[in-house]
């Protein structure tokens, strides 16, 4: 069997009386998407700044690529591969939706301490910049400052410099909120392809886009795992039902 | 009005303050007033000061209200290796003081970089107020120090009996000595549009627009305002090298919290994070200075009401006023 | 070094750490409600000494001059944020710096142009006048023991005021949660003008108090207020403990630096190099102290939580 790209081990985050994360163990395979899925306060974000290094956990072990993340801070981990988009768009708001890829693409050659050569017209960061707006779709917003693009456009734009970066594994915290049906179901095709790419550890709300993509799905409660299985054995998981798909039908 | 008109706007609004900062002494030369000359040799060493500054403050947000400090370090470097010079004794180690410009500037690069390395690597650990208070410190440990160290004049300062020299130009003489500090503000000026233009700047605005962004694309933030602290330092140490010389004086005062505070002002006057906002904002400063001074003693009342006016209703500095919004690729 | 001096020394860095502690709770205590940092507030450390000095010059008595300290602290303060503090909290820290800092420039040439250039002196009231014997021989000054004393019924009271009392619920609810309190229907703005007048009022009473010591001059408070600041931040700002924690640990270090460096180095090197070393040494002793202890600590030592 193939080594998983991402492995958790019994990780736990107390924010106090709050146990955020609970003893959570999963595992992200090669060429999978695996859906983390659960009512609101489940923890999903937290665990996601935990895997991405923007939190520190209490105790447990987050492996990527065979190696122990702990000591290791967000920018670290993004270097190896790491790519992350946010539940709430984290973008550079001044820049161009370009410049804010060309800023990944520079990350990946390892370049930003140069100091006199300008970057717009360099054809090595514009180039491939555009190259990823054009795969998510932007490429005609392409010189639009981050805080003027919509909703949607922003999600795209997260997604974009997530692929300039050259990821080997990514984590998208909710990438289809807020968008309409259309964006919904475009992205979903998008993100089917991408799987072959680099695996998917995906946050979502959007249970047909779940349903629709997902090799398994996790469910988070209380900051606990309740159940892991593919689709099926998640629809019909009785436990499930009660504390999480009940509630939504 | 369009990304593009805007951006020739600036761009002439930057190139008529060049020339006008150029034409003043020129014309107070040409009419025997070199009175007028050192008033515009004061906007151009406050101008690269305030560059120096804007590197760390405007493009990288980080509010340091200690670089009075390098300011000071800058014209103690000027004021020592001169003195040594000009009394023939060894600065230490056989080690001979200089009157040579460039050799001071040098000195000064060095010196500010080496002490922006550590006291910017404490600093950056912070963030917010406690950056602000934690750079205003180390600017006042270094005061107290050049107030109780004797060796140097202590609180009374340093006199420089002979202006220090550049090859090829009497640096004695008001106008060449202006030429001088206005070469130098110009390149520190290119300096400054090639680095924000560069990757490096790309990170560092980045890190202040949105420092989370910026690791997550794997760039550290702290290693970057780190190096643009230091780069900063540095340009504001060579304003202070200067400012020694045009005054052929220096003294703890440009170290004091209150020239660090003047530095923060220069740049809000002028436009934070503009090309040209420190030129516009040294020249609106010692206007002020020379025009309010000449009616009143107590000028400096007026200047905390126009800044305050500034900061509360106008806050985009006179950049801002002359060239709209600043724009953003 | 008798046993007497030391004492004294002690006492000496005490009563700097109080009157480092009422510049420092005003700051700490606005900038926890209000998330303002303000550099005027020497300017009303220097407003309450000038008042202080020029009401007991005209009536002859300390004690109506130190109320007139307060009042006058208290009525600057007020007037300062009505007009000007207020606008400013929401905007960044830069913009604070910025206004204040004019403010500063403001009320120092303000104040010279109505008191002149010349320092004014404030004797200290006969019923404090004298000294105390210390243990070990030696005597002590009796207003120096009165303002230590002064200090702890100041750092007293301002823990009852903030537990106990329904303006210092309010206060602990604005830190807090600035929306919870404003839904609960309590006038902020008043609020946030009273907490201000009252942190004023305390730098005013600080600056009454020491310009009975030194002469009262423009630019008095700025030396005051960056001490003040060392000790806000060393304390985490914020928190009125860590305030009251950090000016006693300034006010004593900073003291006994000054005394025992130049001694001890004396011991190593030749006295005619330790005198100056020593000083120069003990003049920056307190801005280590604050960058070794923000080395390990970012947020200070009694970090508010945010």
């Amino acid at each position: 069997m193939a080594e998983p790209v991402l492995e958790i081990l019994e990780l736990r985050k107390t924010f106090g009386a709050l146990k955020a994360t609970d003893g959570v163990s999963l595992t992200l395979m090669p060429g999978e998407i695996h859906a983390l899925i659960g009512p609101n306060g489940a923890g999903k974000s937290t665990l996601i700044h935990q895997i991405s290094g923007s939190i520190r956990p209490n105790s447990g072990t987050i492996r990527f690529l065979g190696q122990d993340m702990a000591g290791l801070d967000m920018a670290a981990r993004a270097r190896l591969g790491l790519g992350r988009s946010f539940q709430i768009s984290s973008l550079v708001q001044e820049f161009s939706a370009l410049r804010n890829v060309m800023l990944a693409v520079q990350a990946r050659q390892g370049s930003s301490f140069r100091f006199f050569r300008p970057v717009m017209g360099d054809p090595t960061l514009t180039e491939p910049a555009m190259a990823m707006l054009e795969r998510v779709g932007l490429a005609g917003r392409a010189h639009m400052p981050a805080a003027e693009l919509s909703h949607g456009e922003r999600r795209q734009l997260e997604i974009a410099i997530a692929l300039a970066l050259g990821s080997k594994a990514f984590l998208f915290d909710e990438p289809m909120a807020g968008m309409g049906p259309e964006g919904s179901k475009s992205l979903t095709k998008f993100l089917d392809g991408l799987r072959h790419e680099a695996p998917i550890l995906l946050v979502e709300h959007d249970m047909d886009a779940v349903f629709a993509l997902a090799d398994r799905i996790s469910v988070l409660v209380y900051g606990r795992v309740v159940a892991t299985g593919t689709v099926d054995v998640i629809r019909n998981d009785p436990e499930v039902r009660r504390a999480y798909l009940g509630e939504a039908a | 009005m369009t990304n593009a008109s805007l951006m020739t706007r600036e761009t002439i609004v930057n190139v008529l303050l060049a020339l006008l900062l150029l034409a003043i002494p020129l014309g107070a030369s040409a009419m025997g007033e070199p009175f007028y000359i050192t008033l515009a040799t004061r906007i151009a060493v406050l101008a690269l000061a305030a560059v120096g500054l804007n590197i760390a403050l405007g493009l990288g947000g980080l509010v340091s209200f200690g670089h009075a400090a390098f300011f000071g370090l800058g014209g103690y470097a000027a004021g020592v290796l001169a003195t040594h010079a000009f009394d023939g004794v060894p600065l230490f180690a056989g080690i001979p003081g200089t009157d040579s410009m460039p050799i001071i500037w040098l000195v000064t690069v060095v010196v500010c970089g080496l002490l922006a390395l550590p006291i910017g690597a404490i600093s950056l650990r912070t963030t917010g107020v406690y950056f602000i208070m934690i750079t205003l410190a180390f600017a006042q440990m270094i005061y107290y120090f050049a107030i109780s160290w004797p060796a140097y004049g202590g609180e009374d300062g340093l006199s420089i009996y002979v202006r220090s020299a550049f090859p090829g130009a009497n640096a004695a003489q008001p106008l060449p000595f202006f030429l001088i500090c206005y070469a130098v503000l110009m390149t520190a000026l290119g300096l400054f549009w090639l680095l924000r233009g560069s990757r490096f700047g790309a990170a560092l605005q980045a890190a202040r627009q949105n420092a989370t962004r910026l690791s997550a694309v794997g760039i550290a933030p702290f290693n970057i305002r780190l190096v643009a602290f230091a780069v900063s330092a540095m340009v504001t140490g060579v304003a202070g090298a200067l400012f020694a010389d045009l005054n052929k004086f220096v003294s703890p005062s440009m170290m004091s919290w209150h020239m660090s505070g003047e530095l923060i002002v220069l740049i809000i006057l002028g436009g934070k994070g503009r090309l040209f906002g420190p030129v516009a904002g040294a020249m609106l400063y010692v206007l002020f200075e020379f025009a309010l001074g000449g009616i009143t003693e107590r000028w400096q009342f007026f200047l905390g009401l126009i800044l305050l006016g500034v900061v509360l209703f106008a806050r985009g500095g006179l950049l801002g006023l002359l060239a709209g919004k600043a724009r953003h690729g | 070094m008798s046993i007497a001096l030391l004492i004294e020394q002690i006492l000496n860095g005490l009563q700097l750490g109080v009157m480092l502690f009422l510049m420092a709770a005003g700051l700490t205590l606005i900038f926890g409600v209000m998330g303002l940092i303000n550099l005027a507030h020497g300017s009303l450390y220097m407003v309450g000494a000038f008042a202080c000095a020029a009401v007991a010059a005209a009536t002859g008595s300390f004690w109506i001059g130190l109320v007139a300290s307060l009042v006058a602290a208290a009525a600057a303060g007020a007037i300062m944020e009505v007009t000007v503090i207020r606008r400013l909290y929401d905007r960044d820290h830069l913009d604070q710096v910025l206004a204040t800092f004019a403010l500063i420039l403001i009320f120092s040439e303000g104040t010279r142009w109505l008191f002149g250039s010349f320092p004014l002196y404030l004797d200290i009231p006969p019923l404090l006048q004298g000294a105390v014997p210390l243990p070990g021989g030696g005597q002590y000054q009796l207003y120096r023991l009165a303002i230590i004393g002064v200090g702890i019924v100041v750092a007293v009271g301002l823990y009852f005021l903030i537990s106990r009392t329904r303006l210092g619920m309010r206060i602990r609810a604005g830190e807090s949660d600035r929306e919870m309190i404003a839904a609960l229907g309590v006038d902020i703005r008043t609020l946030y003008t009273v907490v201000f007048a009252l942190g004023a009022a305390l730098a005013g009473l600080a600056g009454a108090l020491v310009g009975a010591l030194q002469s009262v001059q423009v630019g008095m408070g700025e030396p005051a207020l960056i001490l003040a600041f060392v000790v806000i931040v060393i304390g985490g700002i914020g928190s009125i403990k860590g305030a009251l924690f950090g000016a006693i640990l300034v006010g004593v270090v900073d003291t006994m630096g000054r005394f025992l460096l130049p001694k001890a180095l004396a011991l190593m090197i030749p006295a005619a190099q330790a005198g100056p070393i020593g000083a120069a040494l003990a003049s920056m002793l307190i801005y280590i102290v604050m960058a070794l202890i923000l080395a390990f600590r970012p947020s200070g030592l009694f970090a508010a939580q945010s």
